[in-house]
């Protein structure tokens, strides 16, 4: 868990030139942006559950997940939904210009206390709009080898 | 107890403001992996054009969940929050959230069915300015599972 109080030094350092955009006519369908993997812990729930007011127990207690019939411990789902989107957003330069973005919850990721757990992200451009300069981006999310998220769409605005 | 049907359509006054400050976002942004420094230094922020530092975009959540609670808190509705499985998620956003902004989300129980021994409910929360200004839609489906 990141714990740095004042000095943003893991963040990207801020320069003097605003850092630039990616333009839409650089974009083609089919593109693949660069994948990613997101490694989950118990730490990690517990600094999004304070982060997002959901301190769902089934997110941080394992014999409460259990007493639910949960395998284990389950990363919340908006959880998964937000650390994915940064693939976009990085992808954009921007996190500003992601305008739309829906997905389906389809499977839990399981959070085992020891190893915890890691979500490959990856994505593709399925459309492309010339008139309003949007790129529509697909995602794929897996743990364990199986989709954690499903018709994972993020609109974005290129310049 | 099964969900409540008679709540589909129904529409709950706005919630009361919600502040959004750069110390919710950071945290939130960190919490998510987000590196983009648009969310941390207003000086970033400022040359992108935006008032201050902006949320990431799933942010909206923190919000729209607390204007869901009016729903699945309320007895009338039947929803046992404990068989309660997050289906779907949906942000239209119509600008960035923004440090400094002062919202109300106004909660839409847009469709209410019973799918598979499985109650669904999608909510709508419309999030805007205390001055009207429109911002963020956060559609949710929730999932609660029917008995065993």
């Amino acid at each position: 868990m990141s714990t740095q109080p004042s000095t943003p030094s893991t963040l990207s350092t801020p320069s003097a030139a605003p850092a630039a955009v990616r333009t839409f006519s650089e974009v083609s369908v089919g593109d693949a942006l660069p994948a990613m993997t997101v490694h989950v812990d118990r730490a990690r729930l517990v600094q999004y559950a304070g982060a997002s007011l959901d301190r769902n127990r089934i997110h941080w207690d394992e014999p409460f997940a259990k007493a639910v019939g949960l395998p284990d411990v389950i990363a919340h789902g908006m959880f998964t939904m937000g650390s994915a989107v940064t693939l976009v957003t990085a992808w954009v330069g921007d996190a500003g210009r992601v305008v739309e973005y829906g997905v389906r919850f389809t499977r839990p990721v399981v959070v085992p206390y020891d190893a915890g757990a890691d979500i490959e992200v990856s994505g593709v451009v399925k459309s492309t709009d010339p008139e309003t300069k949007r790129v529509t981006v697909e995602l794929t999310a897996t743990a364990a080898g199986e989709k954690v998220l499903g018709r994972a769409l993020a609109v974005a605005v290129l310049d | 107890m099964p969900v409540n049907a008679d709540f589909q359509g129904r529409v709950y006054p706005p919630t009361e403001t919600y502040r959004v400050s750069a110390a919710k976002i950071r945290e939130f942004a960190e919490a998510v992996g987000s590196a983009d420094p648009v969310h941390v230094d207003a000086e970033v922020a400022r040359s992108r054009g935006y008032a201050d530092v902006i949320a990431p975009p799933t942010f909206a959540v923190l919000i729209a969940q607390q204007c869901d609670g009016q729903l699945i808190r309320d007895p009338e509705a039947g929803i046992d929050f404990s068989r309660v499985v997050h289906g779907e998620q949906r942000f239209v956003h119509h600008r960035p959230l923004t440090a400094g902004d002062a919202v109300v989300g106004t909660l839409h129980v847009d469709t209410v069915r019973e799918a598979g021994g499985h109650a669904m409910v999608t909510t709508r929360t419309e999030l805007a300015t205390e001055a009207g200004e429109a911002v963020c839609t956060a559609t949710s489906t929730i999932v609660i599972r029917g008995g065993e």
